[in-house]
């Protein structure tokens, strides 16, 4: 039975300013387990996860962690909460000026009394879960687009979070590293013992990981519940989603006729011609 | 009748808008100053951040200093020379280098090289960190961005512009005495002799308050401009971040030169 917290949004309306994106949210995600927030881009995803983490202020609604309402806490509260939640955030958002060592370490040593030895140990732990127990030295704009994502990852749990968000994980990742990184998200949490909320537009790692689905479209909540049950949806905008159909058109896409050559500063037609003449003849 | 009260009142509308505007963002940037100088001494922590702050802000300015104030006191030096010499009152020379450069251009020019310098990379680096998620890192990792981020630039300011000031001063006197004395022939014993019974401690002081308050102007505006660049409404991303090391250079160069009239009015 896990104690990790689970996350309560009240009639929760989210957007920027006095424009709502997305409205009367109410949701549930379970403690201990993997939620996953889905949706078509511009839905309200990521302003969600930003709104859950108080980086934005909310419309109107609330939103608990356990049974903490967010709007009414004390400092130190707002403190421990915070200090025992983990981001995983969409490109690592790992400071530039700071060797990976001290970008997993920086938590450690802003908010423990550890000795340096013994945060250069959990530092070293923490990457070598991730595989990146060779690049302690390394900046991170000397890492790949998955190097950071771990990185991110390894920096996100070294202070043992209850709550770990993350902010589109697979995203720029080929579908092998995806695949890794799900599996090592998957692992984590169960090492942790965390709650976990994944926001993605990735509907493989949504069928493989979560536990729990939300999936936001047109200004709502179109769907919460188990992948099970939403496999066997026959709702035309879910089934649509799921099985990757696009809408269909009744005007036709393309009205404009291709750009006339002649129309372009240099004539390129030659060079081309030349090209397409060799790539025939060989 | 209506178009004409619109055509009437749009310009004063438009006026009271951008006083308006002008009102809040001063507020906010003076909540910003504060902010910053409550949080400098907030923790052990910070020592050694701002160690690096007075490094690059201070130390790695002095080649930078020494040229402009090499440079700037061999043109007073020539000029003022030239411009004494034909009262025959050369031997005015040092005490006028010195009053100009102690008073007004060593704190001025040494704030606005170092505004060019120091605080165009600060709205940058800071800028940068807001539009790549880093200052919200920060902020889930319950590290306040202000502490971590601005107070540490905030007190090497208030200690490198002094002192770069100080530095300024020197060079240019010796760079006036380089032209005037070596170069056009005025009485060496006379221009050193003037520079000193010229100079009295109350304008040292006033160089030095000038300074500090040019380097609390020039880190406040170019961090608030860093720390806020997503809020610049139609340039998001990186045109923000260039727009707005743009308008911090600016805005601090104005400030500079406007907070230099009013503590000359009042300081002597």
């Amino acid at each position: 039975m896990s104690t990790a917290p689970g996350i309560r949004l009240e009639n929760l309306t989210i957007g920027y300013g006095k424009t709502a994106i997305v409205s009367d949210l109410n949701i549930e995600f379970p403690g201990g387990k993997l939620s996953m927030v889905v949706g078509g881009s511009g839905s309200g995803k990521s302003t969600l996860l930003k709104h859950v983490l108080q980086l934005q202020p909310s419309i109107d609604g609330k939103i608990f962690f356990g049974e903490h309402d967010m709007d009414s806490l004390s400092r130190r509260e707002n403190h421990c909460i915070r200090q025992r939640t983990g981001v995983l955030f969409q490109d690592g958002a790992l400071l530039g000026s700071l060797r990976l060592k001290d970008n997993i370490a920086l938590p450690l040593r802003e908010h423990t009394r550890l000795k340096e030895e013994q945060i250069m140990h959990i530092v070293k732990d923490r990457l070598s879960m991730v595989e990146l127990g060779h690049a302690l030295e390394l900046f991170p704009n000397e890492l790949s687009g998955g190097m950071r994502k771990r990185a991110g990852l390894a920096r996100a749990l070294v202070m043992d979070p209850q709550v770990l968000l993350c902010d589109e994980p697979t995203s720029g990742l080929d579908p092998v590293m995806s695949a890794e990184l799900d599996q090592l998200l998957l692992e984590m949490m169960r090492h942790f013992d965390m709650t976990m909320v994944v926001v993605t537009h990735d509907l493989a790692s949504m069928r493989a990981l979560a536990d729990f689905v939300v999936i936001l479209g047109e200004g709502k909540c179109i769907y919460q519940g188990t992948i099970e049950t939403l496999e066997k949806t026959q709702d035309p905008y879910l089934r649509r989603f799921l099985d990757r159909a696009p809408e269909e058109r009744h005007a036709p896409r393309l009205t404009m006729p291709p750009l006339d050559p002649a129309m372009l500063k240099r004539n390129c037609n030659n060079f081309l011609g030349e090209k397409e003449t060799v790539r025939k003849g060989g | 009748m209506a178009e004409k009260a619109r055509g009437t009142f749009f310009p004063m509308m438009l006026l009271c808008t951008i006083c308006m505007e002008t009102v809040d963002e001063l507020g906010k940037m003076f909540i910003f100053l504060l902010d910053a100088l409550r949080l400098m001494f907030a923790g052990w922590g910070q020592f050694s951040k701002m160690v690096r702050q007075i490094y690059f802000i201070g130390v790695q300015s002095v080649s930078v200093i020494a040229l402009i104030g090499l440079f700037s006191g061999m043109v007073m030096g020539m000029q003022l020379y030239f411009a004494l010499s034909t009262f025959g009152a050369d031997g005015f020379l040092g005490t006028a280098v010195a009053m100009s450069m102690v008073r007004e251009l060593a704190p001025v020019l040494s704030a606005i090289m170092l505004t060019g310098r120091a605080g165009s990379a600060m709205t940058a680096e800071i800028g940068v960190m807001r539009i790549s998620e880093q200052i919200d890192a920060l902020t889930i990792m319950d590290i306040n961005p202000m502490r971590y981020l601005v107070a540490p630039k905030m007190a090497a300011c208030l200690l490198s512009f002094p002192i770069l000031t100080a530095f300024f001063n020197l060079i240019s006197l010796w760079g006036s005495w380089l032209t005037g004395v070596k170069l056009l022939g005025a009485n060496e014993g006379a221009y050193w002799a003037s520079v000193q019974s010229s100079l009295n401690w109350a304008d040292v002081e006033g160089g030095f308050i000038k300074s500090i308050i040019f380097g609390v102007l020039v880190c406040t505006i170019c961090c608030f401009e860093g720390y806020y660049t997503h809020t610049r409404s139609g340039h998001a991303g990186p045109e923000g971040v260039s727009q707005s090391t743009t308008s911090a250079v600016v805005k601090s160069c104005v400030a500079i030169l406007a907070a230099d009239y009013i503590l000359t009015s009042l300081l002597w």
